[in-house]
């Protein structure tokens, strides 16, 4: 297992490096406004454009600014005299000229908070569901529950987004029980933010969680076909016990691997849309404003984020398999 | 030959029946097979092997069926794979057709491939349950560029009547086949290459025994029609009984025992062989309630850890100290019937094979 | 034949079972109308291919048979109750408790998530009311009882460190948690090498004289019930089509579908014949079987009367020993080959070498 683990941390840091030089690559190769005219604004000259190019160092060479990134992010300290700005250096945004780093670590408790809320909703939803539907399968509420899940994964989050809002938003809701659009920047208290979160967490969550029911119920129907279920029941076990202990450990398994994942995907800025929204100051609303403003360093530094979500969430996906299935060993 | 008071070594090319003028398709000397076993949290060090074969050799006349037995663990399996370059041989020659295919390259191996095939065990995971039966057994032909008289399609339709499946059936998907139908399915496609050697590994394992008689019945007229040359993979000397010229019997990656069929079955002379023999069971309550059967302890020792010097003596009902001590080599005893043991059933004084075995009518 | 002086008292009776699968394509007569009894102490092979029902009707005993879209009918009677009229919790009491079961592929029929200790544990605890401590001796000794060494350790254990006839001795161990009155065993061996099938069967044998319970072994191969059995009954299609003693079906086998099974073994104990009886074709669709005999159109010796279908009763031979097969007794004295030491449905070749 140790020797997984290490060789899995070298080569998660390779990934990171690459995916870092793809970012840059498309960033040169595609082309976007120039940055430094940007930055400069709408009555700069070419001497003060030039002079802001040069600050930013974007006349030098692709390579040259290439390595002083990856030099600033990987560089582990920060080291007083030299060009080294320690560890986890992104740069500045071109726009606010604030450091990267800092905007991101601004902007991750909105986005954790969403994500672990929108998990706890989706996944309390989804197990109960997935489990009574397929033991009821073909019944009424079976039925009922798949295309209602249907529906919740056929409708794009942000349509769900202002359904929710026009039925239940304090503002312009017809039913108006839950905090609005931009409440969660406005909220000052801990309870308060809660208060702006259960809007966006039951669209986030109950999107996600027919997805999840659905896969619960085919997993779980998978595994009722199972020569070991046979075998439970043939020990005489009651039915219970066959389902929520046997047939459900083994269903489970699989969506924790799929949890994992989705958790990093939505750490990483996939959470974008329900952040738009809700106009919520998260890590998606800042990818979605850096991609606009063609800045470069604020979407490297979030993208070398994300990845670094989904390499580590993915290791620790790995490692949790390994423990939930003990067939599993990767030496 | 029989004559010899001395049993002599094993010449390179054990078994070759070379009195009789018939000439090897397949010569296998000194194969080894072993896959390393890795450790190190950084680089790799070999820290042993799984000897999965070590140190095989045999050769297989044209037109002759070799039964190659064992039970599960024992390396048939991977025998099989390393013979036909399926996976890569530690060492040791393998030459087919009187050239080495050892060490050939990709290309070269590739316009070989298609006179040595192989029928597998499991008849419902070995076809893609995606495809047709006509692109199952067509397929081959198109990938090696042959393009049959009369078409594909035509000639999907003569292998499938070959192997005694509904020619019309060309259009449907393995599901609507049963077990035995499917296996027919797995010849039909292995055939379709005009081999000269088949590779059997355990073909009829995973069939009702009602089923396994008609597979091994088409075996044996195909063979006879297309002048096949067989290696029958099986842990079950029953099963080969119909079909094998000869029987090379494996422990643990080497060959215990090889001779002609009805030598090994009338007077096996490696303890091992005769105990494979004994567990046969014999659809004659009477003869089996008269038989004192040897029942093996145990399962077979890991191929990773195998016990020193003769790797049977640790479940061999006639071991002594000298089993544990000193390897016994493959010497013949007589008339091509080579056994590896300190201890061969033939010899007088022992406990006769005859006891354990169920006296032919 | 062992223990015939046991007592004779019927522990499990089948009256007329039948379970039927209703499917698109029409209703599959898995099992259709099967009488059979066990009586204490037992052991009756059931024997057919694939799809003959055998499994089918066995998992019905124990209430295995789930299948939303299956009907069953008849009685099986067990120490005075109807199984089939049991509601579920009665079941349960029965499974693993007075009749066990174990399985063709011991490594998909263990739960591959658990430790072996815990899933033994488990079937004795959910039977008797004792501490896990108690359970886990008990369940240390099954394992010793079945030939499994350093049972202590290996009870910590995961299913798939355990190779292949280790796995199925695990099974029969938790199938003997409870001390089941009965047994049944569907193709424990078949999945398993010859070597390990010879010590599988030794260990059955074994078992069964030293706690006399009663056993069902359902399998494809005659080989298997030549050396455990007492009685056998031979299924096809859905039906029993012959049913006798072990010497009975062996020495004077009644229907030609039995004489094409024995004579499709391969034997090591006779001189090898050019080639294999076999029974031709494949076995008939359960939905639309053929009218009367359903083996007429495999059957070499079919006539007119086949196309009426027979009952299943002693037709001259010797009491209990009942087929389903209209050939004069005396005509297939003269059609099953015996004399060279091949039952077959064709006479064999010239012996070879």
């Amino acid at each position: 297992m140790a020797r997984f683990i290490v060789r899995r941390l070298i080569a998660s840091i390779f990934l990171l490096i690459v995916v870092s030089a793809v970012v840059f690559l498309l960033f040169y190769v595609f082309p976007s406004a120039d940055p430094a005219q940007l930055r400069a604004g709408r009555q700069a000259n070419a001497d003060q454009i030039q002079a802001i190019r040069e600050s930013l160092g974007l006349d030098k060479s692709v390579i040259a600014q290439f390595w002083i990134y990856i030099k600033g992010v990987f560089t582990p300290l920060d080291l007083p005299g030299t060009d080294s700005h320690g560890p986890l250096y992104f740069g500045h945004s071109y726009q606010s000229n604030a450091d990267v780093k800092d905007v991101i670590f601004s902007d991750l408790p909105a986005t954790v908070m969403l994500v672990v809320g929108a998990v706890i909703v989706w996944m309390g939803v989804a197990i109960p569901t997935g489990i009574i539907s397929a033991v009821r399968r073909r019944s009424f509420l079976d039925r009922a529950t798949m295309i209602t899940t249907l529906i919740f994964i056929s409708a794009p989050v942000f349509w769900l987004g202002l359904v929710f809002l026009y039925l239940f938003a304090d503002d312009v809701g017809l039913i108006p029980i839950f905090p609005g659009i931009g409440s969660y920047g406005a909220a000052d208290t801990f309870a308060g933010k809660v208060g702006a979160m259960i809007l966006p967490w039951l669209v986030l969550g109950l999107a996600t969680a027919a997805i999840y029911a659905r896969y619960l119920r085919s997993q779980m129907l998978d595994v009722m076909e199972e020569d070991y279920i046979r075998t439970a029941y043939a020990k005489g076990l009651p039915d219970k016990r066959v389902i929520m202990k046997h047939t459900l450990r083994s269903a489970i398994t699989p969506i924790v691997t799929l949890l994992g994942l989705d958790v990093a995907v939505l750490l990483a800025g996939n959470a974008i849309l329900t952040e738009t929204v809700f106009n919520i100051p998260g890590v998606g609303a800042e990818t979605f404003n850096a991609i606009k403003r063609s800045d470069l360093p604020m979407i490297q530094g979030i993208t070398l984020f994300g990845a670094f979500f989904i390499v580590t969430l993915n290791l620790v996906v790995d490692i949790a398999y390994a423990y939930l299935d003990p067939r599993v060993r990767y030496d | 030959m029989s004559e010899e008071t001395e049993p002599r070594p094993a010449s390179d090319a054990v078994g070759t029946a070379s009195a009789d003028g018939a000439e090897p398709i397949l010569e296998v000397t000194d194969l080894v097979k072993h896959f390393p076993i890795k450790a190190g949290i950084l680089i790799d060090h070999e820290i042993g092997a799984v000897k999965a074969v070590d140190g095989v050799s045999f050769s297989v006349n044209r037109g002759e069926t070799l039964g190659l037995v064992g039970e599960s663990g024992c390396g048939k399996s991977t025998l099989s794979r390393a013979i036909l370059q399926l996976i890569e041989p530690t060492s040791g020659s393998v030459r087919f057709d009187g050239r080495e295919i050892t060490g050939l390259s990709r290309g070269e191996m590739r316009k070989l491939r298609p006179q040595m095939q192989m029928v597998f065990q499991d008849p419902y995971s070995s076809l893609n349950p995606r495809k047709r039966v006509a692109q199952i057994v067509g397929d081959p032909m198109k990938l090696h560029g042959i393009v049959p008289r009369g078409g594909a399609v035509k000639a999907v339709q003569e292998l499938l009547e070959r192997v005694g499946l509904n020619p019309e059936h060309y259009n449907r998907f393995p599901h609507e086949f049963s077990g035995g139908q499917r296996q027919r399915i797995g010849i039909a496609r292995a055939l379709s290459l005009n081999p000269k050697l088949i590779i059997a590994d355990e073909p009829v394992s995973a069939l009702d025994v009602s089923i396994q008689a008609q597979i091994i019945n088409l075996l044996e007229d195909l063979q006879e029609e297309l002048d096949l040359t067989y290696v029958f993979v099986a842990h079950d000397l029953g099963v080969v009984r119909h079909v094998a010229d000869r029987i090379a019997v494996m422990y643990l990656g080497k060959i215990v025992e090889l001779g002609p069929a009805a030598e090994v079955y009338a007077n096996p002379i490696h303890p091992y062989t005769l105990s494979l023999l004994s567990a046969v069971p014999i659809p004659d309550p009477r003869a089996n309630a008269a038989r004192k059967q040897i029942v093996l302890e145990g399962d077979v020792p890991s191929p990773a850890d195998p016990p020193e010097a003769c790797r049977f003596h640790t479940r061999c009902p006639f071991a002594t100290d000298v089993c544990s001590v000193e390897d016994p080599p493959l010497i013949d005893h007589g008339g091509g019937h080579f056994a590896a043991c300190h201890h061969p059933l033939d010899a007088g004084g022992k406990p006769r094979a005859a006891e354990a075995l169920p006296s032919p009518a | 034949m062992s223990d015939s002086a046991h007592s004779a008292e019927t522990l499990l009776s089948v009256e007329d079972l039948k379970v039927h699968f209703e499917t698109d394509e029409g209703i599959v007569k898995a099992v259709d109308g099967v009488s059979f009894e066990v009586k204490r102490g037992e052991m009756l092979g059931i024997v057919g291919e694939s799809g003959s029902g055998k499994s089918v009707a066995n998992l019905t005993i124990l209430g295995l048979t789930r299948a939303s879209n299956a009907t069953i009918s008849g009685r099986i009677m067990f120490e005075g109750r109807d199984l089939t009229e049991l509601g579920g919790e009665e079941l349960q009491r029965i499974r693993g408790n007075e009749i066990a079961m174990i399985f063709q592929d011991p490594l998909s029929s263990l739960h591959p998530f658990f430790k072996v200790g815990d899933q033994l544990i488990e079937a004795i605890q959910v039977h008797r009311d004792v501490s896990k401590e108690e359970a886990r001796k008990h369940a240390t000794d099954l394992l010793g009882l079945v030939g499994i060494p350093d049972a202590k350790r290996r009870i910590g254990e995961y299913p798939h460190e355990f190779s292949g006839g280790m796995r199925q001795r695990v099974m029969i161990a938790m199938a003997l948690a409870n001390d089941p009155k009965l047994l049944i065993a569907d193709e424990p061996t078949t999945a398993l090498d010859v070597t390990t099938q010879a010590q599988i069967l030794r260990l059955i044998e074994r078992l069964r004289e030293e706690l006399g319970m009663a056993m069902i072994i359902v399998t494809h191969d005659l080989g298997v019930v030549a050396e455990v059995s007492d009685r056998v009954m031979v299924m096809y299609a859905g039906e029993a089509v012959e049913s006798g003693t072990l010497d009975q079906i062996f020495y004077d086998p009644q229907h030609p579908y039995a004489w094409g099974l024995l004579g499709s073994l391969t034997r090591i104990d006779r001189p090898r014949t050019a080639r294999l009886a076999q029974i031709a074709g494949q076995p008939p669709s359960l939905i639309r079987p053929p009218k009367g005999c359903h083996f007429r159109d495999r059957c070499p010796h079919a006539f007119e009367k086949c196309t009426e279908h027979p009952d299943l009763e002693a037709r001259g031979g010797e009491a209990g020993h009942t087929d389903r097969c209209w050939i004069d007794p005396e005509r297939k004295r003269e059609l099953r080959v015996v004399s060279t030491g091949e039952i077959g449905l064709e006479a064999p070749e010239e012996v070879t070498s």
